[in-house]
């Protein structure tokens, strides 16, 4: 299953390594930031709860930047 | 501004008069060291925090902690040396945090430039109820339902004109300013802007379903397939700015040491100033964020043209393409045939239209509607059965009790019937009524008016093959070949053959050259999803085209083939100019600074700089010529 989200960061390399991480996290298929739609595209692997995963997909992301922010 | 970036100029104002005052006005040196620290922390404290979270969190290069220890190592060796320069720590704090004001403002406002160009979204659809004008969210309006558009407003939804005349604007769609007039009867796609009259609108799709949402769907996904240069440079940016880290470490402790073993004195405040000079220049944010920003302005730039490109890898394919395969039907021709004569015909010539109409009516193709155009009258079709299609070569039916055939001269060899040659130029349409050959029917189709042009143009662009591949017959296809001046031609091909014609072309190219086939998106996926890059034309409300391709013309000129390689060999070009440009001053600076020849002041204005230009050379890339 894939789910979109809106997300709000200032610098490209912050994208990128949100990305990282957002792959990173148990339950993530795979993910695609997008800078510059601002965007964060997330595939969940089988049987996950997205609401689950994006909790430790923000959690994450904040430790890698600290300003982003993602809409769920 | 947004808040946050308002917030940060206050920030810079203040801390850049407490660092004027502290500089220049004649005050007691502990004065000017207390507004110096003020200036810092005012300028600095979110960098501070952020490095120290970067560190808690085992994240440790980033930016902010480049920042962080080069200054806070300034202002260490300031104190060291009680020379009292505080002045660089801040000053490069200051730099800094401008230049990423800078770059957040302009990414910003290039990011609502380029989105605002592929503005289509509609916002809400008309309901009337009761007689009145209600509005509601596209997205639950039911399929079938009547919707009002009103002129000036976008049509939300593809449907179908129940009520009313008008002219549409669809130049968001495809570029091309000239409107097109509706009546009823006819289809409308979503995105269009109605301009004159009020229409009824009866939806055909879901709003998810519509154009306009496939359009932007595409559009928002695009960005999201990195090319090569992408993928480059955020491999390196990881390897870069740790391997800049450590020389840095190198710098500051190796030369001492050195120096101390040779007996010479270490000297390590010059050493670290400069090993901290290095972590200045270190960033690597002016290739991180020029780079997609340059895609992301090219692929917007295109979008504006009406060529959609699906992603910047293929926008970066297209900038490579050296051969351009064509399909001639609907491509460089109108795909819009016109019976022009009847020949040989032992029966009266409209009965003979009628049978090959009603044994062509179940077919989509452009020949059998054009049939059905000449013979003029509604169709019945209970009157054909059996029609059995013979891919590439025509059709057998049964018309009211008579077995007809009707397709080329390869169908009545294959029905081993004697068929006379045509001396016309166009298609020709063999007909063989309960197995005698009953005459045929010639079919011109009308070359596009652009289309010579577009081939020159394309050569001019750096194509160094057109090619043209068609089911037609030879003689067709060498007429049309001619006129259009296209390089080499293919003809009576079946749909497999030209995947075969394809996969040869393919193997005969370059390695780095791209080949690019243009089809109509009609009957082609298999060569569009072959070729490097597929290029389907006139999309317009075609979702198979849509899905196929690559790149999506929306509108049918062949002039935006090569409209499309020129703005992606931009867009290239400048994704070049700044991986050179970044590069060479970077690593210019380090050395500089490794020689002692740069100071930090110099370091900031490469860092900040380089970015500066890189951003504002990125957004060239969303002009596109006009020619």
């Amino acid at each position: 299953m894939k789910k979109t989200y809106q997300i709000e960061v200032d610098c490209a390399n912050c994208a990128n390594l949100m990305e990282e991480a957002t792959k990173k996290t148990e339950g993530v298929a795979d993910a695609v930031v997008n800078f510059m739609t601002q965007k964060m595209t997330v595939e969940f692997a089988e049987g996950q709860d997205p609401k689950a995963v994006m909790k430790a997909v923000l959690k994450n992301c904040k430790k890698v930047e600290d300003d982003c922010e993602i809409y769920l | 501004m947004t808040k946050k970036q308002k917030k940060m100029l206050y920030r810079i104002l203040i801390a850049a008069v407490l660092f004027l005052i502290a500089k220049f006005a004649p005050l007691p040196m502990i004065v000017s060291t207390v507004l110096y620290f003020i200036a810092y922390l005012t300028i600095g404290y979110d960098i501070l925090r952020k490095a120290f979270k970067g560190i808690r969190n085992h994240q440790v290069f980033d930016e902010n902690f480049l920042m962080a220890v080069a200054t806070i190592g300034a202002i260490a060796l300031a104190i060291y040396e009680k020379s009292g320069d505080y002045d660089e720590a801040v000053a490069v704090m200051l730099f800094y945090q401008i230049g990423e004001l800078f770059q957040s403002y302009a990414v910003g406002k290039s990011r609502r430039n380029i989105t605002a160009l592929m503005d289509i979204r509609p916002d809400y659809a008309n309901i009337e109820h009761d007689g009145k004008l209600e509005q509601v969210d596209p997205d639950d309006v039911a399929v079938g339902t009547v919707i009002v558009v009103q002129p000036g407003e976008k049509i939300p939804i593809d449907g179908c004109v129940v009520e009313g005349t008008s002219t549409l604007n669809t130049a968001a769609l495809t570029g091309e300013s000239l409107p097109r007039d509706v009546m009823t009867g006819d289809e409308v796609i979503s995105g269009c802007i109605n301009m004159t009259g009020v229409m009824k609108v009866r939806t055909t799709k879901a709003f998810g379903e519509s154009t306009v949402s496939k359009i932007l769907e595409l559009m928002e996904n695009s960005s999201s397939h990195k090319s090569r240069s992408e993928a480059f440079i955020s491999r390196f940016a990881r390897v870069y700015t740790p391997a800049v880290c450590y020389s840095a470490l190198a710098l500051a402790i190796l030369p001492p040491v050195v120096n101390l073993l040779i007996g010479n004195a270490a000297a390590w405040g010059v050493w670290v100033y400069r090993a901290l000079t290095f972590l200045v220049i270190s960033c690597p944010c002016a290739l991180v964020i020029s780079i997609p920003l340059s895609f992301f302005a090219g692929l917007g730039g295109a979008g504006h043209e009406g060529i959609l490109i699906k992603g910047s890898n293929y926008l970066e394919a297209l900038s490579k393409t050296k051969i351009v395969v064509f399909d001639k039907t609907g491509t460089l021709t109108q795909g819009v045939f016109e019976v022009t004569g009847v020949h040989h015909s032992p029966m009266e010539d409209h009965k003979l239209l009628e049978y090959a109409a009603l044994a062509e009516c179940a077919s989509s193709h452009p020949i059998s509607k054009s049939l059905q155009k000449a013979c003029g009258v509604e169709l019945d079709r209970s009157r054909v059965t059996n029609i059995e299609e013979r891919s590439g070569r025509g059709v057998v039916a049964t018309v009211d009790g008579h077995s007809v055939a009707a397709g080329n001269g390869k169908l009545m060899d294959e029905l081993g019937i004697k068929w006379q040659e045509c001396r016309s130029v166009g298609t020709i349409v063999h007909m063989a009524v309960d197995g005698e050959y009953a005459g045929h029917i010639v079919i011109s189709d009308v070359v596009k008016s652009d289309a010579r042009d577009a081939i020159a143009a394309l050569n001019r662009a750096g194509v160094q093959k057109t090619v043209m591949l068609t089911g037609d017959i030879q003689k067709v296809a060498d007429h049309v070949a001619q006129e259009l001046g296209v390089d080499e031609v293919h003809a009576e091909l079946l749909p497999g053959d030209k995947v075969a014609q394809l996969e040869r072309l393919l193997g005969e190219k370059g390695k780095d050259d791209c080949l690019a086939f243009v089809g109509d998106g009609i009957n082609d996926a298999p060569v569009l999803s072959r070729a490097d890059i597929g290029i389907a034309m006139g999309a317009m409300g075609s979702d198979a085209a849509i899905e196929a391709a690559d790149v999506v013309l929306m509108d049918d000129d062949p002039m935006k083939i090569a409209k499309g390689i020129q703005i992606s060999r931009k867009c290239i070009r400048i994704v070049y100019e700044n991986i050179v440009f970044s590069l060479a001053v970077k690593l210019t600076c380090l050395l500089l600074v490794a020689i002692g020849i740069a100071n930090m002041w110099m370091g900031i204005f490469a860092d900040v700089g380089v970015m500066v230009l890189a951003v504002l050379n990125a957004i060239r890339a969303l002009r596109t010529s006009k020619n």
